[in-house]
């Protein structure tokens, strides 16, 4: 193939990754500023708490516990090979807190929450609800987008705290059933073990992936092409934007709490 | 008075709009009829600023559509849009009461209630539906809960995509009869799109037929059977032959 044109292709690419990058930008933006201004939605908040915070408990709980309980099994059998067995309690927690608690939460709420928000904001957009909402001067972006998003902001951060602890009592039930660690012991090891930093960057890192999971969903829900295709292109979009991003913003607060 | 001038909307290459200009004078009823997908509800859109046109200008009462305060603009507005657009999250009642409910209209929940159902009759639905939601009720009747939204606040203007299609004859005039009714009583402006021919008639002052972009023909209702336009006799009288091609 012609170099030249090879180049070019390259050069669109990247331009319509930063333009995309740009546009979400903006929109970001414009949903904090709507946060910030009246008028405000309570009962829309008020349901998005409960839609993205309660009825996530689940998905959450369920998620932490079998992760934790299999990483138990792992850094056992792992630590085995180099008569590092005990370390269990701490290389758990760690885990836990630190890199998978956050990650697999905000991947269970990509998953759920901005798959669901993408499909409801895309479907009021295709059936004139969003255009309906503007004529009864409604905002959209502060009666759909702002409530959500704040929701998000908040609820996460409190899901990641709750998956660390579950995911923590899943290692601690499989270490002390079939592991043999003693129980007293291995709750002292992952108290002394754990920093505050630890605990706040699993914290951040939630606020962080909550804000882009709803973020994602409306953005892609309020971009939605026409009809039921729309729609569909819509969620999916949203689902892969929003996982991809959190994995990267994953990795960069890493860096920013880990190795400065 | 809403006034367009040379407005053009194209969707890449679909020209919809090739430079409409119609006047509406305050407190008027104006019908406008043409093909199917010839740009109706796009024109609509455009005046209340959900479509922005490629170019042209919209005034409404002289004040340019599009510039100054979008609230205060868009509180003067009613409109009925072609699917209903009923909020499925939201009960009847708090579909029909929306604006009442929040912002600069807002009122005590019961009396917005009230009000909702009070509208409710007036399209001809009973209070009981009130507490339902949308989904559960027929195309119809979605469309008569969507007809109670756009005239819960009493608005100046109020537009109607369709008020009539999906209903039965009986409905259509009771339907008919409610814009007349706002228009006369309320001294509303009305702008309606239909195809039902009997309610041109029943609803009209003036008439405009929108065919390839533009207003073929615009005049008071009375004027429209000897109007000695082709398109749009061929259009009233419901022709398969004429200066309308059938496949557009
Ligand atoms: N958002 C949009 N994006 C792309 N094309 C559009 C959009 N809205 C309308 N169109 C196109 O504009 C044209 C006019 O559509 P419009 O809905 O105004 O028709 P209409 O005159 O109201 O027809 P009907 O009587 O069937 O409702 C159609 O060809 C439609 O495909
Ligand atoms: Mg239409």
């Amino acid at each position: 193939m012609n170099p030249v044109l090879l180049l070019g292709q390259l050069g669109r690419a990247v331009l319509t990754v930063m333009a995309a990058f740009g546009r979400v930008a903006i929109f970001a933006l414009d949903a904090l500023s709507h946060m910030l201004r009246p008028p405000f939605y309570p009962r829309e908040f008020g349901v998005a708490l409960l839609n993205i915070g309660w009825l996530s408990l689940p998905v959450v709980g369920l998620t932490a516990i079998f992760t934790g309980g299999a990483l138990a099994l792992q850094i056992y059998a792992g630590g085995a090979r180099f008569n590092a067995e005990a370390v269990v309690p701490q290389i758990v927690a760690i885990g836990m807190v630190r890199e998978l608690g956050p990650v697999l939460v905000g991947l269970m709420i990509a998953a759920r929450v901005t798959s669901s928000i993408a499909a409801e904001i895309a479907t009021m957009k295709v059936t004139e609800q969003i255009d309906a909402l503007v004529t009864l001067s409604t905002h959209p972006m502060k009666y759909l987008v702002a409530p959500r998003v704040l929701a998000a902001l908040l609820t996460v951060p409190a899901l990641v705290a709750i998956g660390d602890i579950i995911g923590i009592a899943g290692g601690y039930t499989v270490a002390v059933q079939n592991l043999g660690f003693n129980s007293a012991a291995y709750l002292r090891n992952t108290v002394d073990f754990l920093e505050m930093r630890d605990i706040v960057s699993s914290l951040v890192k939630g606020a962080a992936f909550g804000t882009i999971a709803a973020i994602m969903g409306c953005y892609y829900g309020m971009n939605s092409g026409r009809g039921a295709q729309g729609v569909g292109r819509a969620t999916k979009g949203s689902v892969e934007a929003a996982a991809v991003l959190i994995l990267a913003a994953n990795f960069v607060l890493t860096g920013v709490f880990f190795s400065l | 008075m809403i006034k367009l001038d040379n407005v053009k909307k194209s969707f890449g290459d679909n020209h919809v709009l090739r430079g409409m200009d119609l006047e509406i004078p305050k407190g008027s009823s104006m019908v406008i009829i043409g093909g199917s997908g010839t740009g109706k509800s796009v024109a609509l859109k455009c005046v209340l600023g959900l479509i922005t046109p490629d170019s042209g200008t919209i005034t409404v009462d002289g004040q340019d559509a599009r510039k100054g305060d979008r609230d205060a603009f868009l509180a003067k507005f009613g409109m009925l849009f072609q699917g209903g657009a009923l909020f499925d999250s939201l009960t009847v009642w708090q579909n029909v009461a929306f604006r009442l409910l929040r912002g600069s209209l807002k009122r005590p929940t019961e009396e917005a209630r009230e009000i909702a159902i009070e509208k409710l009759r007036r399209v001809g639905l009973k209070a009981d539906v009130a507490d339902r939601l949308p989904a559960e009720l027929s195309g119809g009747m979605q469309k008569r809960v969507g007809l109670a939204r756009a005239i819960a606040a009493e608005p100046e203007i109020i537009f109607f995509d369709e008020p009539t299609t999906g209903l039965d004859p009986i409905m259509s005039g009771v339907i008919n009869d409610l814009i007349r009714e706002i228009v006369v009583e309320m001294g509303a402006t009305a702008m309606t799109i239909t195809h039902d021919m009997s309610s041109v008639r029943a609803i009209a002052d003036n008439v405009a037929m929108l065919h390839n972009g533009v207003i073929q023909w615009t005049g008071p209702v009375a004027d429209m059977d000897a109007s000695g336009d082709p398109h749009l006799d061929q259009f009233i009288h419901g022709r398969a032959e004429g200066p309308i091609e059938a496949v557009r």
